[in-house]
């Protein structure tokens, strides 16, 4: 027993010397910026203390029993091997705690499913191995582009030091307003793949071939970011999503500038007349 | 009784002992139960190591941030044959060796039903292995898709994925043949007075068990059947663009998948039923209700399939229809629970070390049924999807549920099988680090997955590297721990203290009470009489 509890001590503090104490140890959800990811955190609260009490309930009869109930202390064994009433009360006590767990499950799942009334739908892609956003609906129409990792392979391969998001970050960012519910449509172009962003509670695998949608309704400004989370081939660990959310003004004026940059795109040299025609820029 | 049988082994004298043959014909050609079973554990033993070398270069690549050791195409090729080899090479092996020892004995029969079909079963085993780790050496390597083989993924893959397929058809026709002969035997061969409900656990929950292993084992082989064709024969099962579905192939292979979660924890709980009550001094408490428990949990593992896909944007009636019946599981799970808690409640207790592993079982399998729980619940199962913490989930069902189990039936089994006695000490010993590397590795991964991170990466950010270090850490240990395992067996083999017919005072089944020890090569060649 001794040496068990030097061994798990050692095995800690090398654990910690390993990573230098550097960073922040993360080992519960990243603190919810949307309501469904309180939800879900308060569901897993609620699930995960109703299992602590169970299980220390359950276990302080088994060890109670290797304390008291030993050979080595001279307990003779008894008998009894059945017990009716016990057996039906251990069946339906249970199976009346999972209705209560199941009732306000049940809720949240249908408001998780809920994708109606969108303020703004965009368009999600999985790529082997980037993401590509289309906005579809709502401001910001037309607004269009692909999301790759930013991560110098420099940092990756331990010829830099890394970075502070190192492996959460990319090139184009998804721009979102807040408070505003977000339709997200997720499809693939090659292989299945999953977009998630843990903040918001929001993870829909992306099919090739078929459209899935997910949402949410991000409610702080700043910057959230996850991963690809269904294997997807040899850069899986290299397609992060990150999602910026901004306030309402700043999202305009990031639509003015990406409309802007679109336009000065589409009037580089060499593009057919008609096209300039169909836009009212020429005649 | 047991009178009776020493005079049948004296007829037979030695040198017909081993049905002929020596050296290794005698292991080719065997069709005797031990024999076969002793092969079947000793394989999987092999494939344990095998597929533990692979976890430990996973870990290791995992031990900082950065790519370290492997690039990222192998890593997945390594998280894939881990997967497919540990569950199918090791963990469902080992369950079988056990039956092939115990049953005959338990039920007082001389053998198996099918004394040829169960050679054959064995030897397919090294040939589907044999398919597994080639693939490794093919153009393109081993599959990099994951021991889920998800579509189209695998259509991506070089000739390795193909002879993964083949290797996994192989494992399929060895499990099939395997539960035929198993169900054949326990419903034809039992002795006089043996009836149904007096069948040792193990027994039964093996019996469960072959008929899950029927009914799901071809399910599996037509899912990897449609991929083989889809990816030679222009077949579009699952593909969108030919009117076909990738996630069709999810719902069938979840079809075989989760009856397999029970394939795989059904005859470790009939293990520990056997052990529990022979080191509490005292019968098992609720034999029926353990037997009907066992036969929910089996019915209802065929009606939960799509919780493994929670996320790939079913219905809202689909979400919460398998969200129930996965929360039912939890009733009969927790049948058992009790019972064996039951068992151990005023008994007699005396802790050596298969005892030890079977506490180590319900401890943690219980532990890695509650995450099962949480993981039941739709909207934080959509956050946990794919991560860490489903990692931490299944290795606790797996490795704290099966591997306990097996390790506990080894030790309690060993004397009987060999004669000898292992070290007991050696053996407590080995209880503690496995214990102790285990929860290193695998209780951090809760954690891990909780803070986000995604399974099947080879490189991480920065705020997972403290519990990667300790997990690591755990993996190395664990491996080094099973070393001593082999030690102990070896040395048990070798130069164990001879053990007596019933070294166990409180086990009551057969094999203890009617035959000497060792057991003799044809158990029962007279069937005993129960009253």
């Amino acid at each position: 027993m001794r040496g068990m509890r030097v061994i798990s001590a050692l095995a800690g503090l090398a654990g910690l010397a390993v990573s230098g104490g550097a960073h922040a140890i993360a080992w519960y959800f990243q603190t919810p910026a949307s309501r469904m990811a309180q939800d879900i955190d308060m569901l897993h609260q609620y699930v995960m203390w109703l299992i602590i009490v169970i299980f220390i309930g359950v276990f302080s009869f088994m060890f109670w029993a290797c304390y008291a109930h030993r050979k080595s202390i001279g307990h003779k064994a008894e008998e009894f091997h059945e017990n009716t009433t016990v057996e039906i009360l251990w069946t339906l006590i249970p199976a009346i705690i999972l209705v209560v767990i199941a009732w306000p499950v049940t809720k949240v799942v249908i408001a998780q499913k809920d994708t109606s009334a969108a303020d703004i739908t965009v368009k999600v892609t999985g790529y082997q191995w980037k993401w590509g956003y289309d906005y579809l609906k709502g401001e910001g129409e037309g607004i269009r582009f692909m999301s790759t990792i930013s991560t110098p392979r420099d940092q990756i391969e331990g010829l830099a030091p890394k970075g502070e998001n190192y492996l959460l970050e990319v090139d184009n960012e998804m721009v979102v307003p807040i408070g505003k519910k977000i339709r997200v449509i997720i499809t693939a172009a090659d292989v299945v793949h999953s977009w998630w962003i843990p903040a918001f509670g929001a993870k829909q695998d992306a099919i090739p071939g078929f459209l899935r949608d997910t949402w949410f309704r991000p409610e702080q400004v700043g910057t959230f970011r996850g991963q690809c989370t269904e294997l997807c081939g040899k850069e899986h660990g290299f397609m992060p999503i990150v999602v910026r959310v901004v306030s309402q003004d700043d999202y305009s004026r990031w639509v003015g500038q990406q409309k802007k940059a679109a336009a000065a795109a589409a009037d580089e040299p060499g593009k057919p007349r008609d096209e300039l025609v169909a836009r009212g820029e020429a005649k | 009784m047991s009178a009776v049988i020493d005079s049948h082994a004296h007829a037979h004298g030695h040198h017909d002992h081993h049905g002929g043959y020596g050296g290794i014909m005698r292991w080719i050609t065997t069709t005797n139960h031990k024999d076969i079973g002793t092969l079947y554990l000793w394989f999987s033993f092999v494939m344990f190591s095998i597929g533990g070398l692979m976890a430990v270069g996973i870990r290791l690549e995992l031990f900082s941030p950065g790519l370290q050791f492997v690039d990222p195409d192998f890593f997945n090729q390594l998280t894939t044959m881990h997967g497919l080899i540990m569950v199918f090479g090791a963990i469902m092996p080992v369950f079988v060796g056990f039956a092939n020892w115990q049953i005959p004995m338990m039920i007082g029969a001389p053998d198996m039903a099918f004394a040829r079909l169960n050679n054959w079963s064995f030897w397919l085993l090294p040939f589907a292995a044999t398919l597994l780790v080639l693939s490794f050496f093919m153009p393109g390597g081993a599959p990099g898709v994951g021991w889920t083989m998800y579509a189209p993924l695998t259509v991506q893959m070089g000739i390795g994925m193909d002879l993964t397929i083949f290797a996994v058809h192989i494992l399929g026709m060895s499990s099939i043949l395997g539960s035929i002969n198993i169900i054949t035997t326990i419903l034809n061969m039992r002795a006089p007075g043996m009836t149904l409900m007096r069948m040792p656990l193990f027994v039964w929950t093996w019996l469960i068990t072959a008929y899950l292993l029927v009914a799901a084992m071809p399910v599996l082989a037509g899912a990897v059947t449609m991929t083989l064709t889809d990816r030679h024969f222009g077949t579009t099962f699952f593909n969108a663009a030919g009117g076909g579905d990738p996630v069709l192939y999810q719902h069938i292979f979840w079809f075989f998948g989760h009856p397999e979660v029970y394939i795989i924890a059904l005859p470790g709980f009939g293990v520990i039923s056997q052990v529990i009550p022979a080191f509490s001094r005292k019968p098992l408490f609720g034999y029926a209700s353990m037997v009907y428990a066992t036969s929910a949990i089996a019915i209802i593992s065929f009606i939960v399939w799509a919780h493994h896909m929670y996320t790939v944007g079913m219905p809202v009636t689909g979400q919460l229809f398998f969200m129930y019946a996965t929360m039912l599981v939890a009733v009969p799970t927790g049948v058992k629970v009790f019972n064996w808690v039951a068992t151990m409640w005023k008994g007699s207790l005396s802790f050596e070390t298969p005892m030890l592993f079977a506490l180590g079982f319900l401890f943690m399998f219980t532990l890695g049924g509650f995450t099962g729980l949480v993981l039941s619940i739709v909207p934080v199962d959509i956050q946990l999807h794919d991560t860490y913490y489903v990692v931490a989930h299944f290795h606790y069902v797996m490795v704290a549920g099966a591997l306990f189990a097996a390790f506990s039936g080894i030790y309690f089994w060993i004397p009987k099988w060999t004669g000898r006695m292992y070290d007991e000490k050696l053996g407590q010993i080995h209880f503690w680090l496995t214990l102790v590397f285990f929860n290193m590795i695998f209780f951090v991964q809760h954690f891990l997955g909780l803070a986000g991170m995604p399974r099947r990466i080879p490189d991480y950010a920065l705020m997972f590297e403290t519990w990667n270090a300790i997990s690591s850490i755990g993996a190395f240990g664990m491996g080094l721990a099973q070393l001593l395992f082999l030690y102990i067996v070896v040395k048990c083999i070798r130069s164990g203290e001879p053990a007596p017919q019933q070294p166990w005072e409180g086990a009551d089944s057969l094999e203890w009470t009617h035959l000497p020890t060792p057991a003799p090569y044809h158990s029962f060649e007279t069937p005993p009489v129960l009253k």
